[in-house]
């Protein structure tokens, strides 16, 4: 097993048995902290596919966060009230179809979104997929019929069969679960045809058009399913608060994905989940003694761009390799 | 006579206000290595990009496998069978060799959009990537990446990718380049078989190779091609040899 296999069952553990423990000794916050860092650290996932693997440093995913978050929001809702939604189309209150709705929502908005932006690169691509997301976050703002700028409230969580969602710790293993599966997803994604070509487009999109792959193609596909992991992690978000507002969506949030990858280590398997456990972390330890601990994200950023370009997961496991 | 492969007419490019590729005409037929030689600046690597797509021609038409080919993306051109090195290496520097061959073998079957099986235990991918980097002597190399290889290992792997392609012709721009003259020697063995296989263009600066290898030579001067010929033509012409070769011996 590499150093870095190691490390990673580690962090998966170690999610895991947080939790249980608070749950054994009654202390239900720290079993929300960690859902919190799952939650994040499925959404920085999604956004790892595109950055990571693809090297689209999109400054937009809280769009797909946010779309996915309230794509709950409203299916519950309309699933609480009764009144149909589209098309005499009903809400529902049952995650897996809630799920379903925001992936796939999200996933469409990441192609609409992606097929335009990704006819730029560099600076442009970040600005662009900046300005979708300022849109959509706008619109949201500026649209009554679901809050706008208070948000939503969803008054009981949504149901998952079989599961007492109201309870933390269940809510907990359904989140950590989702992100499990999501992170198996995005190995065998690396590991496959299409993750190959998605890297190799990264690394030089001459050499692949020259093998005659078009990396505009691949790139696209790549956009739409990180916006749709992202987009399922706006789900549970949502259920997580019962609330959605339009905070998720604005830049501070798509900021805080790029912010989480680059800590945990770009394009590792558990580089999200690392970052994400030290940024909660560092708000729930320092945000209890500072207003100001961003600033000291803002340092410990700063170390790891010019001291540790791996991230927390480069700097404990060293270089990655790629076969 | 036979259909050429590669047939160039016309073909204009200017940067700002210099012409790299002035009216040029050029065909590459079956079986042969056609030599473009010409000194530094030329303008031969230009005409390499525009043949291949990534640099688009301000006029002029390029035929390919009988069909105009002037107005595609890179990755069509390449689908259609056009194989290229690069004069600076092009690769996927952190892909191991092997991977680099992979994505072209996978290219080649048309399937880069399978999403669960883990590439490198794909032997449908791996074997014949493992062949054609033994076929160019790099399969120790294999699992190394690129950026660890050396000049003239990159030069061969950027030839395993083309050939990984199946491509129906070949536009190599200055392989030797960096490359000892054991290496160089190898490589001359190697091509001179490879013209079997498929037509090639070569770019080249080592007059040794040009002269061993190629049926045809065309020398490019400022953009323009002064003079095409056989190998005797080309080493007489006396335009080629105040313009190139230098007039002595
Ligand atoms: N993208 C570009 N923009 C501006 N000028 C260019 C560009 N590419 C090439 N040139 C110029 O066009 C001319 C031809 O360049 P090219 O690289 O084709 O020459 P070459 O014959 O391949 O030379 P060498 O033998 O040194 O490789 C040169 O003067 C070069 O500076
Ligand atoms: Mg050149």
């Amino acid at each position: 097993m590499s150093r870095e296999t190691v490390v990673n069952l580690i962090l998966a553990v170690l999610l895991l048995a947080v939790p249980l423990l608070a749950n054994a000794v009654g202390q239900p916050f720290y079993i929300t902290l960690a859902t919190r860092i799952a939650i994040l650290a499925l959404a920085a996932t999604g956004l790892n596919l595109a950055l990571g693997l693809g090297g689209l440093v999109s400054f937009g995913h809280a769009a797909f966060f946010g779309i996915g978050g309230y794509a709950a929001g409203i299916l519950a809702t309309h699933g609480f009230s009764g009144d149909p939604l589209i098309f005499g189309l009903s809400g529902t209150n049952l995650m897996p179809v809630i799920w379903l709705v925001a992936a796939v929502t999200a996933g469409l908005a990441g192609l609409a979104i992606g097929a335009i932006s990704l006819r730029t690169s560099g600076v442009y691509f970040i600005m662009i997929t900046l300005a979708f997301a300022q849109m959509v976050y706008y619109f949201a703002v500026s649209w009554p019929a679901y809050g706008g700028e208070d948000g939503l409230s969803i008054l009981v969580r949504n149901q998952f069969p079989g599961v007492n969602s109201m309870r933390p710790l269940s809510f907990f293993l359904i989140c950590y679960v989702v992100l499990l599966v999501s992170i198996g997803l995005f190995a065998l994604i690396r590991a496959s045809r299409f993750g190959s070509a998605l890297q190799a487009a990264r690394q030089n999109p001459v050499r692949v058009a020259t093998v005659g792959i078009r990396p505009f193609r691949i790139r696209l596909t790549a956009f739409a399913i990180s916006a749709m992991m992202t987009g399922l992690a706006g789900a549970l978000f949502a259920d997580l608060n019962r609330f959605v507002s339009p905070s998720m969506l604005s830049w501070h949030m798509s900021g805080e994905l790029i912010v989480l990858i680059i800590l945990g280590g770009t394009g590792r398997l558990f580089g999200p989940l690392a970052g994400a456990a030290l940024y909660v972390i560092i708000e729930y330890a320092l945000g209890g003694i500072t207003e100001r601990w961003q600033f000291f994200l803002g340092l410990i950023l700063l170390g790891v761009v010019l001291f540790a370009r791996g991230g927390l997961l480069g700097f404990v496991t060293g270089k990655a390799r790629h076969g | 006579m036979v259909e050429p492969v590669l047939e160039i007419t016309n073909l204009v490019k200017s940067f700002g206000a210099l012409r790299a590729t002035d009216g040029v005409t050029l065909d590459l037929r079956p079986g042969e290595i056609h030599a473009l030689i010409g000194p530094n600046g030329a303008g031969k690597s230009t005409l390499i990009h525009q043949i291949c797509g990534t640099v688009r021609q301000d006029s002029g038409t390029i035929h390919f496998a009988g069909q105009d080919i002037g107005s595609l993306g890179v990755a069509e051109r390449a689908q259609r069978g056009l194989g290229r090195t690069f004069q600076v290496s092009s690769l996927a520097h952190e892909f191991s060799a092997l991977r680099n061959v992979m994505l072209a073998v996978q290219a080649r079957q048309g399937s880069s959009f399978r999403f669960f099986k883990p590439a490198l235990l794909d032997r449908s991918l791996t074997d014949p990537a493992m062949a054609v980097l033994d076929r160019v002597g790099l399969a120790e190399r294999a699992r190394i990446p690129a950026y660890e290889l050396s000049h003239g290992e990159r030069r061969q792997l950027e030839i395993a990718i083309a050939l990984a392609l199946g491509s129906k012709a070949f536009l190599l721009d200055e392989p030797m380049a960096g490359m000892g003259p054991d290496g160089s020697k190898t490589l001359t063995g190697f091509l001179d078989r490879l013209r079997q296989e498929a037509p090639i263009l070569l770019v080249e600066h080592d007059m040794d190779a040009v002269f061993a290898l190629a049926d045809r030579i065309s020398v490019l001067v400022y953009g323009r091609i002064i003079a095409t010929g056989g190998v005797e033509d080309i080493r007489r012409d006396p335009a080629v040899r105040s313009a190139y070769l230098g007039d002595h011996d």
